[in-house]
């Protein structure tokens, strides 16, 4: 027989109270974890959307009369003439302090041809890098990934009479449009794409890269402090963080969390007062048994340890049902609060979260009343005494 | 147990009394009396005599206005409520009135109590409950609720956890105070099998029938020892 013996063998006999109880927790722990639930699957969905939405650092040259018209750069014609990147010195960028924030480098080289008479602009690209980058574009044919490939955007085709398959000579290397660039209603629709070695070739910029666009969306990446790393990195070049779509977004995730956290504070104080009034009454009702503990030698110090242990036993039950609970309802809400998207995975640390929640919560309302408890008079307890 | 005392228990000029409002009640107006190792004492009054009092006093339960109590040499009152917790778990077996077994426990569980706090291991626990159990003649039933016992058992499961720590002095309130005559009987007869095994026990009655059982019989009246023999 030890204390413990005495509290569960409480709790067994009392099995209505003990399940209003832990019902009163659990509902509690399952509305934050539901919450926090939803809330993390929010943020992850917004931070793949925004992800997808692509870049959110541009690095182009610094250059007093550059006008700008793709991704920060206009190229004027024939006096297109701007101090380019050196291709071989982008491996910096992966140096930066926030390098791990670093997703992809997609690197580009940009400048003016003459396709059919006329001037048309021609962008070379990674393709490894850019097509991952750019989730909205949409090809007829096959995108370019060959050296000798060529992506036509779709007012160019149009301009340029080009169709898949046709032939096109540039820098006297022939090349064959594989695809045509469905509208973007952006500056892609006007130029011609092909691999980025073989057009540096066709413009003679053998090494160079005229632009660059770095996706490092995470939740929380200091986006200002990493463009102003590179800007450190490449003197001569002018970064520019596109912070404000993602930050008004994760605002908007913020603003549910705060809302979320009020609401689950609120459920989670009623579960407690619940506990506290309920375990209130069950000491009040085992007043004569209490007497009788103190009457045969028990110290304070025991009935408390019975009346905590009880709680215990209570809130580790609430948490870990009540995490359960949470995360079958988050289960069955997100699809509908989050179209496409569906429940990932366990949660440790909200499980571990929900299981010491449970625990303090029914610790915390137990406190008062097991030392009521423990300061209850033996012979007042008994009165038969 | 310090033997160097002359009696086992001494009661030294004990008052208690109760605040009632504006009003003062006088539970025990004057007690002095003393109780020697081995004695089977009888404490007989009416109804509101203060008999029960005396014997929460006696047992370190309550504290008394004026006065000490003494277990050999030590002053149960000079002690620290923890302490006289641990003086209570060592030296005092209660029969509470009603039997006052704990509903959700079992027969075994409930004789198992007092060692609940004792760093005794499960196994000897066992053992010293059900050979208690078995002098009192309920090991068979040491499996039962107590709502699954008569009158009579209950009781006997009450002696069975006042005695199962072998404590020195066993106080009795009223221990058959719900039972039939020859329950009550076999109860009286159980108690003077404990004493003459060496247990010291003062019981609480007003049934004069039951004082033959005992050695001495101590008479309260009106909160005073009216007579002592």
């Amino acid at each position: 027989m030890r204390l413990h013996n005495i509290s569960f063998n409480n709790l067994r006999r009392r099995k209505g109270k003990t399940i209003f109880l832990i019902t009163g927790l659990l509902i509690g722990i399952a509305t934050i974890v539901t919450l926090l639930t939803i809330t993390e699957n929010m943020s992850r969905d917004i931070e793949e959307r925004l992800d997808r939405f692509g870049a959110n650092i541009v690095m182009v040259p610094k250059s007093e009369n550059l006008s700008l018209s793709y991704g920060g750069v206009t190229v004027g014609g024939v006096n297109y003439t701007i101090e380019e990147f050196d291709e071989n010195r982008l491996g910096a960028l992966r140096e930066i302090e926030n390098a791990e924030n670093i997703g992809i480098i997609a690197p580009k080289v940009l400048g003016p041809v003459e396709i059919r008479g006329k001037q048309v602009l021609l962008m070379g690209i990674d393709p490894e890098s850019e097509l991952p980058l750019k989730t909205w574009w949409h090809f007829e044919g096959v995108p370019p990934s060959h050296s000798t490939d060529l992506a036509v955007g779709s007012e160019a085709a149009k301009a340029l009479g080009l169709a898949i398959g046709d032939s096109v000579m540039l820098g006297g290397k022939n090349f064959v449009v594989t695809a045509i660039l469905q509208p973007t209603g952006a500056a892609e629709d006007g130029i011609v794409i092909g691999e980025l070695h073989a057009i540096q070739g066709v413009l003679e910029k053998p090494g160079k890269i005229s632009l660059v666009e770095i996706s490092a969306f995470c939740n929380g990446c200091p986006i200002t402090e990493m463009a102003l790393q590179i800007a450190e990195k490449f003197p001569n070049a002018r970064v520019n963080a596109l912070k404000q779509a993602m930050m008004s977004k994760m605002q908007s995730i913020d603003m549910f969390k705060s809302f979320s956290y009020g609401v689950a504070a609120l459920v989670i104080f009623i579960g407690s007062l619940l506990v506290f009034v309920t375990m209130m009454g069950s000491v009040n009702e085992r007043t004569r048994e209490i007497g009788i503990f103190r009457a045969i030698g028990f110290r304070r110090g025991h009935v408390m340890r019975i009346i905590m242990i009880e709680a215990i036993f209570i809130g580790f039950l609430a948490g870990l049902l009540g995490f359960g609970v949470g995360r079958g309802l988050a289960w069955i809400v997100i699809p509908f609060v989050i179209p496409g998207s569906s429940l990932s995975g366990l949660s440790g640390t909200l499980g571990v979260v929900a299981l010491l929640l449970g625990v303090s919560l029914s610790l915390l309302a137990s406190l008062y009343p097991a030392l009521k408890a423990s300061k209850l008079d033996p012979t007042t307890a008994l009165r038969a005494i | 147990m310090n033997k160097a005392a002359e009696h086992l228990i001494k009661i030294s000029n004990i008052a208690k009394e109760y605040s009632s409002g504006d009003a003062t009640v006088s539970a025990i107006r004057h007690m002095d009396f003393c109780i020697d190792d081995g004695e089977f004492v009888s404490i007989m009054g009416q109804s509101g005599s203060g008999k029960s009092t005396l014997l929460s006093v006696m047992g370190g339960l309550n504290h008394p206005t004026r006065g000490v109590v003494y277990l050999d040499t030590m002053d149960v009152y000079a002690l620290s409520n923890e302490q006289r917790a641990d003086f209570r778990s060592e030296y005092i077996g209660f029969i509470f009135q009603s039997y006052q077994l704990i509903p959700f426990l079992t027969v075994l569980e409930n004789v198992k109590l007092p060692l609940a706090i004792t760093k005794f291991k499960e196994k000897l626990q066992d053992e010293m409950a059900l050979s208690v159990l078995d002098q009192v003649g309920l090991v068979d039933k040491a499996h039962r609720l107590p709502d699954q016992l008569s009158g009579g058992e209950q009781e006997r499961v009450a002696i069975a956890r006042a005695i199962v720590n072998k404590p020195p002095i066993l106080l009795a309130d009223e221990p058959t105070g719900n039972l039939d005559t020859k329950t009550t009987m076999d109860i009286m007869n159980t108690l003077q099998s404990l004493n003459e095994e060496g247990l010291t026990i003062i019981m609480v009655t007003h049934n004069p029938d039951l004082c033959r059982f005992s050695g001495r019989t101590i008479h309260v009246r009106d909160g005073q020892c009216h007579d002592d023999a």
